[in-house]
């Protein structure tokens, strides 16, 4: 049970202690250690893949630590279940929410403490307790209502309100405000704040650094599973936890010759897009590309430039607006799919690798036929000539040095680099005059990462028009000769390369306009109702 | 249809739905749970041979029973463990289930019988007989009402009755329970169940096992109430009826219940109509009528007749995301 | 999810646990042949002399590897693209009827050999038919593919029912059956093709139409594996996303693979109608539809493992029948249970062995090296 107040307040709320935690090869916790004072909020921030969930899914029982300590209040304590954890006194706010959707509130909450077997001896005490937390924290919403029907803000607070009924004295949240608009968020951050008047401790866990300058007391940075310092927020600020979240990457040089930038190649104008959600993506987004430029597109994750490139690709239609390449038009009415954008001489690299640019059981040859298996070269007549493919995969794995040079080798079992030199190899191999990439090195080593952008240097010298999308602003301002920021699905800057720093670019990422309405990833489809197909090999 | 007729019609309808009731709601308390069970057909099966065995053997129902209901469930458990633990794929291991059922029941039921799989015919020792309520023949001079009553609600063997209490003992399990609430939730979004610290596998597994007790009793009907004996493959396709069932009554008890009624009904009347011939029509094609519920429920789920959503979560194995 | 886990060697995953999952499968058939009171490999040698050792045992065998080859390939090829067609049962049922329907009609104007081609497409294209609104709710509506399959046996059912009861039955007569087809018009028993050679042979169903299931496994090891179209079948099947990268049209490769699925579970009429039964009657399809799954699971989707997985289950129901015959004990449908036990074993629950072998090869990897050290 959370343990009284009476406790001396130099007890930390919570202590972690050198927790390590490896999932094969990946190390996601390296002996992390953190003391978090009660009643503070206290930040954890770090970049994507930091390890940050990991180290929160370790206090909440999700995983065990491969080494290390919990201590709640001064004292050790085994989580190894979210039932320990939440007897502990810890409740957490999942970045995806753990609500049942087709119940209401109330149900929602009284799931797994419904207080008796028939729900309604408990149903009449739930129902007090939340009107009277929900009065005392200003939360807002309506027990009866269901789930589905409120919007995203709420769904939230009924997390919130999930918690504290379980009695949660620390309160983890997990990237709160990725789905949030930003009256939501601001009315979130006044939840915390009411949440901290009265004695609770939070720990938010976000990579937003404006979020941390505005709501924490402290704040740890995380970086590649490491701890990597820990400031008073009142004695930091944005720039330096910017360098410590990011450290000391080697210098990216590239040496380029400036743009020789040829007549437009791809005209976008008053693109404008919705998801399946019916959530604004792309908002009226103009711009050009020309050949022989490269275009860089910077932006927080989940601005809009996912679905830009979709559009572009021709994997998604646009709604309004158009886009113009080598003399055609493609609007909502006369669209233009994958296989006729890639014979129109557009080439994708996608931003989700394994999902997209490859299918991990083919192996590297059929892989490398992935868009192109209608290829004349490779299809003559109805059949395909495997060994041609064979000797193609081999051709492009020796020429973009992609190792080991195994056509044969399941796709899955090459390294994040190896795989994406296959897939940039076969997308530039047929000379695109477009070529749209999207996080070109993400979870790549530092090898592969020069020899990409080195390729992608070398065809723009050859007169391709290339737009790159990246989340990483130093890979952008190494690469492109001209960038757009995204934000909230708008361009909301302009900068040529050489004015361009991270500040400026940042600001336009952050300050323009409202903040993203939504930067949850589009939901991994959770299969139809009878679930995933059935994957014939077992 | 002269009104004794109408009403003997009715009470075979009931007699045909009641099979269909006990595994249309076995399937949707498997179903809500997020356990898809197309194996619905061969637990009854099983169970049915098991009954009629034992009656055979021991000339106790009751005792029938009870082993029909041991068969199904530790089917169930195997489902169970299949889709639970092992993770495997729902629809496979149903499919093997109903082949093991009937083949199982046949190779074993020749074997102990020497009956080319059937079991031997019962007298009424060790079957479920029609029971005459109280008060039958104190009603029967009243007229219209005293009819229905002898006809209509009294005169059907226990089970009949068991498997009208099972509806809104479902529906008060589901709706009305903490049992029922963390059911409805691990069938629809397992992680919230996970997270709130409630074990997903054994709830689940709960689940299955009081699929297997419906379909065990149901199985029990079919062969030593319904019928006096075991015959090869004597369910039908009911099991897979009362999916259908299942799904038009879009996974809630009442609505169900509806759809076996219907169901049952539609074979009544299939069977009273055999080879009679109607004016201006002809010969009413029978097989037409026995083919609507199949035909309802695919026109149910191509979304033409309202829209049928299977809990969301129903056919993934549960496996916490890394 | 198919052993993305490094832990084991590939030969292991794609060989050995197979095998074992067969393996356990029959250890547990062997065990209810042991509750029957019987010895398990006195019964194996049975079934294998029953099944193999002559002639007309051998015919028999192959005869009903040949509908098991149709239905396991239809089950095969929409597991490439990652669905379950459950259906196989009507499919084979409503091809039958078409090939019934065009004999009916022609088999006095025409001899075979102009009849077969037109049998072969009869029947293609009848159970492609019964495939295709199954195919389409699934792919434009999400009507799940297997609880609308399983209506649609049923729905065959009735049809064919209602068919031979009212329509197709010989005048007077009360049996559900049509008419004997002319003899002209009925395909040559292998019997009698060997006859001509001067080759003797005891008489057995077996007929051409098992040179329609070898080409049928040449047509789907090519179409799935050497062209463009099978390329994007199982790109779908393993990633419907990519398969949209990759410039395919899901919904229409699965209604196209369902079709050719129903298609060639629609072959099994031509084995059966023309074949055998030279005219139409009930349940001629009897339990090839399931029996096609449990042969695709086993053969691991492969043209190749579905004939070797076939001809076992051919051996089975032969042998069966004979088993049944040589011990009164063990009713032939002990073969049902074998192949509910394949299913199980091979398909859900087929993982069991796995971390078993795991361990195994844990074991004996870390005792190499220390072999090597002394």
């Amino acid at each position: 049970m959370p343990d009284d107040s009476a406790g001396p307040a130099a007890t930390p709320a919570i202590e972690l202690r050198h927790i390590d935690k490896r999932f094969g090869e990946v190390h996601a916790n390296r002996d992390v250690s953190l003391s978090v004072r009660r009643g503070s909020i206290t930040g954890i921030i770090g970049e994507n893949g930091a390890g940050k969930s990991t180290l929160m899914s370790i206090l909440y029982g999700f995983y065990e630590a491969d080494s290390g300590e919990i201590l709640v209040g001064g004292a050790a304590r085994h989580i190894r279940t979210p039932s320990d954890a939440i007897a502990a006194g810890i409740g957490m706010v999942h970045q995806h929410f753990m609500l049942v959707e087709t119940f209401t509130v109330l149900e929602n909450i009284m799931l797994g403490v419904e207080g008796g077997a028939i729900l309604r001896h408990g149903a009449a005490a739930a129902r007090r307790e939340v009107e009277r937390l929900e009065r005392e924290y200003g939360l807002g919403v309506d027990p009866d209502a269901r789930v589905a029907e409120l919007p995203v803000g709420a769904q939230q607070r009924v997390e919130i309100l999930k918690a504290l009924y379980r009695g949660a004295k620390i309160m983890v949240l997990d990237e709160p405000t990725g789905v949030l608009t930003p009256q939501e968020t601001d009315q979130l951050f006044r939840v915390l704040a009411s949440l901290k008047a009265r004695g609770e401790t939070i720990i938010l866990i976000t990579h937003k650094l404006r979020e941390i300058m505005a709501v924490t007391d402290e704040v740890y940075v995380m970086r590649a599973g490491s701890m990597v310092a820990q400031r008073r927020t009142s004695e930091t600020s944005e720039q330096e936890l910017a360098e410590l979240m990011v450290g000391r990457k080697i210098r990216l040089s590239l040496d380029k010759a400036p743009a020789a930038a040829g007549p437009p190649a791809l005209t976008v104008s008053h693109l404008t897009v919705h998801d399946e959600r019916g959530v604004q993506r792309l908002d009226d987004v103009s711009f050009t590309l020309a050949a022989g430029e490269i275009l860089g597109i910077a932006g927080v994750s989940g601005n809009g430039q996912s679905e830009l490139l979709e559009v572009l690709a021709g994997i998604r239609a646009p709604e309004k607006g158009s886009l113009t390449l080598d003399g055609r038009e493609i609007t909502a009415e006369r669209p233009c799919g994958p296989s006729e954008m890639r014979a129109l001489g557009v080439a994708h690299v996608p931003e989700d690798r394994h999902r997209l640019g490859l299918v991990s059981n083919f192996t590297a040859s059929e892989s490398a036929l992935l868009g192109y298996q209608h290829d004349p070269a490779f299809a003559g007549g109805w059949l395909l000539d495997r060994g041609k493919i064979q000797r193609y995969c081999a051709s492009l794995m020796e020429k973009f040095d992609v190792r080991p040079r195994a056509p044969n080798l399941r796709s899955a079992n090459f390294s994040g680099g190896n795989q994406q030199k296959l897939i940039i190899a076969r997308e530039l191999t047929r000379g695109p005059k477009i070529l749209l990439v999207g996080q070109p090195t993400r979870g790549v080593d530092i090898g592969a990462i020069e020899f990409i952008h080195r390729q992608l240097l070398r065809h723009r010298e050859a007169g391709a028009a290339i737009l790159v999308v990246s989340v990483e602003l130093e890979e952008v301002m190494a690469l492109a000769d001209r960038i757009l920021v995204m934000c909230g699905g708008r361009i909301t800057g302009e900068l040529a390369a050489r004015e361009a720093d991270e500040r400026r670019l940042g600001l336009m990422m952050a300050n323009a306009g409202p903040l993203p309405a939504n930067e949850v990833p589009p939901d991994e489809t959770i299969g139809e109702a009878w679930g995933e197909p059935w994957r014939g090999e077992p | 249809m002269e009104p004794e007729l109408l009403l003997r019609t009715l009470a075979a309808a009931l007699r045909l739905s009641t099979p269909l009731i006990l595994c249309a709601m076995a399937g949707l308390l498997s179903e809500r749970s997020g356990i898809v069970d197309i194996g619905l057909e061969g637990k009854m099966l099983a169970a049915a041979f098991a009954a009629a065995a034992i009656a055979a053997v021991t000339g106790s129902a009751w005792l029938a029973l009870l082993c029909g209901i041991v068969i199904a469930t530790l089917m169930a458990l195997l489902h169970g463990y299949a889709c639970i633990t092992q993770r495997g794929n729902q629809v496979v291991s149903g499919v093997a289930i109903n082949l093991l059922a009937s083949g199982l029941t046949v190779v074993l039921g020749s074997y102990w019988f020497q009956q080319g799989g059937q079991t031997p015919m019962l007298t009424n020792l060790g079957r479920f007989r029609p029971l005459e309520l109280p008060g039958v023949n104190l009603l029967n001079g009243v007229p219209i009402l005293g009819a229905i009553y002898r006809d209509l609600i009294s005169g059907y063997s226990l089970i009949v009755y068991i498997a009208l209490l099972a509806v809104p003992a479902t529906h008060w399990l589901v709706n009305r329970t903490r049992f029922g609430l963390r059911l409805r939730a691990v069938g629809e979004y397992p992680q919230a169940v996970d997270t709130a610290g409630v074990s997903v596998a054994w709830l689940r597994y709960r689940a299955v096992l009081l699929c297997g007790l419906l379909t065990g009793i149901a199985g029990t009907y079919v062969s030593i109430a319904q019928n006096a004996g075991f015959s090869r493959d004597m369910t039908a396709g009911q099991g897979f009826i009362a999916l259908a069932a299942m799904i038009f009554g879009k996974w809630r008890p009442y609505p169900a219940l509806g759809a076996c009624l219907l169901f049952g009904l539609l074979d009544a009347v299939a069977i009273r109509l055999q080879g009679v011939r109607i004016a201006g029509i002809g010969e009413v094609p029978v097989q037409l009528i026995q083919a609507l519920p199949y035909a309802l429920t695919v026109l149910l789920l191509a979304g033409f007749i309202g829209k049928a959503v299977a809990p969301k979560a129903s056919g993934i194995p549960y496996v916490k995301e890394r | 999810m198919s052993g993305a886990r490094p832990d084991l060697p590939r030969w292991a995953d794609i060989g050995l646990i197979p095998l074992v999952n067969v393996l356990l499968a029959f250890i547990v058939a062997g065990l209810v042949v042991v509750v029957i009171g019987e010895s398990p490999l006195e019964a194996v040698q049975v079934m294998l002399s029953g099944a193999l050792g002559s002639g007309e045992g051998l015919g028999y065998t192959l005869y009903y590897a040949t509908n098991f080859i149709f239905t396991g390939l239809a089950v095969a090829i929409a597991f490439h693209a990652g669905l379950f067609n459950i259906g196989g049962e009507g499919q084979a049922y409503i091809g039958g009827l078409g090939v019934g329907l065009l004999l009916l009609g022609l088999d006095h104007s025409l001899s075979w050999p102009v009849l077969l081609p037109l049998a072969v497409i009869a029947a293609l294209l009848f159970g492609a038919a019964w495939a295709f609104i199954p195919a389409w709710l699934q792919a434009y509506r999400g009507s799940h593919i297997v609880i609308t399959t399983i209506m649609f046996n049923f729905l065959a059912s009735s049809l064919m029912v209602y068919l031979l009861v009212n329509v197709l039955n010989e005048h007077g007569a009360t049996s559900p059956e049509s008419r004997n087809i002319a003899e002209a018009a009925q395909l040559p028993f292998v019997t009698d093709i060997l006859g001509g050679f001067g080759i003797k042979m005891a008489h057995t169903p077996l007929n051409l139409s098992i040179l329609i299931a070898v080409l049928a496994c040449v047509f789907v090891w090519i179409y799935v594996w050497h062209t463009p179209w099978g390329y994007e079948l199982r790109t779908v099947g393993q990633s419907e996303r990519a398969a949209v990268y990759a410039g395919v049209r899901p919904r229409r490769v699965i209604l196209v693979t369902l079709c050719i699925s129903g298609a060639l579970a629609g072959l099994v009429g031509v084995n059966e109608i023309m074949g055998v039964q030279h005219r139409l009657l009930l349940n001629f399809n009897a339990g090839y539809g399931f029996t096609g799954i449990a042969v695709a699971l086993m053969g691991r989707n492969h043209p190749l493992g579905v004939v070797l997985a076939a001809i076992l289950f051919g051996i089975l129901t032969q042998g069966g029948a004979e088993l049944s015959f040589e011990m009164p004990n063990i009713d032939r449908n002990m073969v049902t249970v074998i192949q509910g036990l394949v299913i199980l074993f091979s398909g859900a629950l087929a993982h069991l062995s796995r971390p078993w072998l795991e361990a195994l090869f844990a074991l004996l990897s870390r005792r190499r090296p220390s072999l090597k050290e002394a």
